[in-house]
């Protein structure tokens, strides 16, 4: 097991380092000068240089790469070129909204959809499984933007129990900062929820046909017994591919979401950074949320281990 | 007072009849063999005598299991019924263990479930029981998984699983049609032993009548859900009355018909093979390691023969069949067919691959279940450079194997597993090869469609003047349909000759214990 997780490890750090050349590439070879972006159109050439110069942007493309890197390496991001402050502060406090966020997010798509699932499987065909059904079909079809805004016209706008948007931040304590991550982590989790519930569902069907179910009720365990005992572990696999998927995505893909409830997190700062060419950010940013999906990835790989003997030997 | 006693049983499965008005009885301490072909309904007598029956599975009749009235008890009452009073042994080892639990767990499991003692107490039972199974303490610990396992000793732990709590009753249904004859062999003595040590009745499901024939005390024998003859064994052989059960019997030990039409010259020429795998490294700048699954095996076939390859699982006759099919690369020596190359600069040779086709072991997993029949059987065309009239030569094909041309706008699942055999064989035909290379092509039939395929490949030989490459596990079927037979041993061919005389004066220790391990009629 020890091998197999440096083994793993060994592989996220190969991957991290792709990763940083394929992002710094990319960046490289987007159009526009962000030392013209910040001066303006009537710039004159010398202070164009005088500003690459000061910004970093005129030394060879791995001499930039390996500072870049370095700099990372140290927690040092490089200073944004619209705002003039360090990029890694920004970020900083930006992530404290989008991780407990997506978290929250998480716990709450789990939450719900382990239980469902479960109990979808386990009655196959009946009243509770087709409503199961149904509910996350709507679910799934629902666009998240237009359920959030209906969660604040109905519980902050009628029912005054949250705010309607923006973060009370963590000074205000704890509860009060759940609070308003309460509604956003709401609209993100149901969709995440259904898809999560139908693969619980549909995975857990699966291994309650296999032939060691029948074993196992051969052996006098009850449906229900045969179940949690056989079937879940079995069926986890699928599940939690998706659940890592899911983060991903929640870590990133949140700012539809940001955007309807005020909240200063990471995907509007992509965002605002990539229509004002700041690019320093830009790239920082995706190499964080890379970083996060990879480390992700890597988590759910030990999950697998965990779950399924098979496997640690494969590897 | 009978132990298990089955009478008048019917059952419809969402109101399809599936048994009629079964009677039948065990008792304590008998064995009883229930024989009849796929579909016969052995098996579903079985999951109702243990209340395990598909979805809208509806049974009635009487089934009393020492004294317990198996149809009207609640499935709470089952529950406890079930691996205590009554063990099942089921026919896929394979996949009949939870993959991702240890043996040992999922034997103490059965005595956890069924009795209140301490965990410790449920894994030294479990313990005992494995040790029973043949499973010592030494080499298979109880922290064993089941992919850590081979198929015969996965099956020994689905056994210690059935008989932990010594139950009255044990169900083995098809318990050795997935193993090889030698293990077949030993579960099967093995059964035979729990159950005259613990007094069990045994129920037994096999196909194959020579399974039972030396074992069982009682024959039953089923077809199309009804018990057409049953009798004490084995003097029910000698006063068989109903035709299917003769039919059976003479299925049994099939000889087709066969026209001699060998000549010298080799067809097929295999000199001095070797192949080795890549083994995954220990460590990482280890020096690469390798296993030598065939160490330099030599043969030839001539044209218009039948040769037999005899060996076990592992013993390297699948890792030979792949190179003879040029579909993977040969370390050392050289593979000719018909005097060219079959494996030429870094891919299979063509010109050379269109005069062999290869029929595999299973009918249902090496079709596409989406292509029509008319696309799977055509599908070896793309090995020709002109194409032949393609519905003519299917048509053909199909009308050679007892099929109708109809049947090409068929899919797969609306066939019988003989039927697809037969189209197995339609579609290495097609392209009319010389050579037919049959990977255990009816190791998973019934007994009975055995026979009318090996009668239709010895048809086929004659009227095409094929060759045949028989590779099989099972020495009976190589037996009756071989010129010359070869069996190999850990890569290696330790005997060769007429298959006749192998077969009556075996020279080789392991020649001998294959054939000791074939199962005979008396």
């Amino acid at each position: 097991m020890l091998r197999f997780v440096l083994k793993r490890l060994l592989s996220l750090v190969l991957s991290l380092a792709v990763a940083s050349v394929v992002i710094f590439l990319f960046v490289e070879v987007v159009p526009g000068d962000p030392a013209a972006y910040m001066l303006g159109m009537n710039a004159q050439e010398d202070t164009l240089n005088a500003l690459r110069e000061q910004l970093g942007l005129n030394g060879g493309l791995f001499e930039r790469y390996a500072s870049w890197v370095g700099g990372m390496l140290r927690g040092d991001f490089g200073t944004s070129y619209t705002y003039r402050t360090p990029v890694s502060e920004m970020i900083g406090e930006r992530m404290w909204i989008s991780l407990p966020l997506a978290l929250f997010a998480l716990a709450l798509s789990t939450a719900i959809a382990f239980p469902a699932g479960i109990w979808a499987a386990s009655k196959r065909g009946s009243f509770a499984d087709v409503s199961v059904m149904s509910l996350t079909q709507l679910g799934v079809a629902i666009p998240n933007f237009w359920f959030a805004m209906l969660m604040v016209l109905v519980f902050a706008i009628n029912l005054r129990w949250f705010s309607a948007g923006g973060f009370a931040g963590w000074d205000a304590g704890f509860w009060a900062a759940m609070k308003s991550l309460t509604l956003p982590a709401v609209a993100l989790a149901l969709p995440q929820a259904s898809i999560l519930a139908r693969v619980m569902r549909s995975s857990l069907l699966d291994t309650l046909g296999e032939d060691y179910i029948r074993t196992a009720r051969a052996k006098g365990l009850s449906r229900r017994q045969a179940l949690w005992r056989h079937a879940l572990r079995n069926a986890l696999i699928p599940v939690l591919t998706i659940i890592g998927l899911q983060f991903s995505f929640l870590m990133a893909g949140a700012i539809i979401i940001e955007n309807v409830f005020f909240l200063p997190g990471l995907g509007r700062l992509v965002f605002q950074s990539i229509s004002a060419r700041d690019l320093i950010v830009v790239e920082s940013v995706v190499m964080l949320l890379v970083f996060a999906v990879i480390v992700v990835n890597f988590l759910v790989d030990i999950a697998y281990a965990l779950v399924d003997p098979r496997l640690r030997v494969r590897a | 007072m009978s132990l298990l006693e089955i009478d008048g049983l019917n059952l419809e499965i969402h109101g399809t009849p599936i048994l009629r008005d079964v009677s039948l009885t065990v008792e304590a301490g008998q064995i009883v063999g229930i024989i009849g072909e796929s579909g016969s309904g052995k098996s579903m007598t079985a999951f109702s005598v243990m209340q395990i029956l598909p979805d809208g599975g509806l049974a009635s009749g009487t089934v009393r299991l020492s004294d317990h009235d198996m149809l009207a008890l609640s499935e709470e009452a089952l529950c406890k019924l079930r691996g205590n009073e009554v063990g099942m042994v089921f026919q896929e080892p394979m996949t009949a263990l939870n993959p991702i639990q240890q043996i040992g767990a999922q034997v103490a499991e059965t005595v956890l479930i069924h009795e209140n003692v301490s965990r410790a107490e449920a894994y030294q039972r479990a313990r005992e029981a494995l040790n029973r199974c043949e499973l010592p303490e030494d080499k298979f610990p109880m922290s064993r998984y089941p992919h850590e396992l081979s198929g015969g000793q996965r099956q020994r732990v689905v056994i210690a699983m059935a008989i932990a709590l010594q139950p009255k009753l044990l169900i083995a249904d098809e318990p050795t049609t997935a193993l090889d004859v030698t293990t077949q062999a030993e579960v099967l003595s093995l059964l035979k032993r729990l159950a005259r040590e613990d007094g069990t009745g045994l129920m037994l499901i096999t196909h194959d009548l020579a399974v039972v024939a030396d074992m069982a005390d009682h024959i039953v024998i089923m077809r199309n859900g009804e018990v057409v003859e049953s009798g004490p064994c084995p003097a029910l052989f000698d006063t068989m009355q109903h035709p299917y059960s003769q039919a059976l019997l003479a299925v049994s030990d099939h000889q087709p018909s066969r026209e001699e039409h060998v000549t010298q010259e080799p067809l097929l020429s295999v000199k001095g093979v070797v192949r080795d795998y890549a083994l995954p490294r220990s460590k990482l700048f280890a020096e690469q390691e390798y296993f030598r699954a065939v160490k330099g095996v030599s043969f030839n076939i001539r044209r218009g023969e039948s040769l037999g390859l005899v060996g076990e699982s592992g013993c390297g006759k699948s890792t030979l069949t792949r190179a003879i099919l040029g579909l993977e690369q040969v370390q050392e020596g050289s593979i000719l067919l018909d005097g060219e190359e079959v494996f030429t600069g870094k891919q299979p040779n063509r010109a050379v691959r269109r005069k062999m086709q290869v029929v595999f072991q299973d009918p249902y997993g090496s079709f596409n279940p989406r292509w029509t029949v008319r696309r799977l059987v055509s599908e070896p065309f793309h090995l020709l450079d002109e194409l032949p009239d393609r519905e003519a030569a299917i048509a053909e094909a199909l009308q050679s194997v007892g099929l109708v041309a109809a049947d090409a706008d068929k899919y797969i699942h609306e066939f019988s597993g003989g039927q697809r055999q037969r189209i197995a064989i339609a579609r290495a035909l097609i392209i009319k090869p010389e050579l037919i290379i049959l990977d255990e092509a009816v190791s998973a039939l019934d007994v009975s469609i055995r026979a009318q395929i090996l009668d239709l490949l010895a048809d086929l030989g004659t009227r095409f003047g094929l060759t045949y490459l028989f590779i099989s596990h099972d020495l009976s079927v190589v037996r009756n349909v071989c010129d010359r037979c070869l069996v190999m041993q850990n890569g290696e061919i330790v005997e060769r000759g007429v298959t006749a005389d192998i077969f009556e004066r075996p020279q080789h220790a392991y020649t001998k214990q294959l054939i000791a391990a074939v199962p005979r009629l008396p």
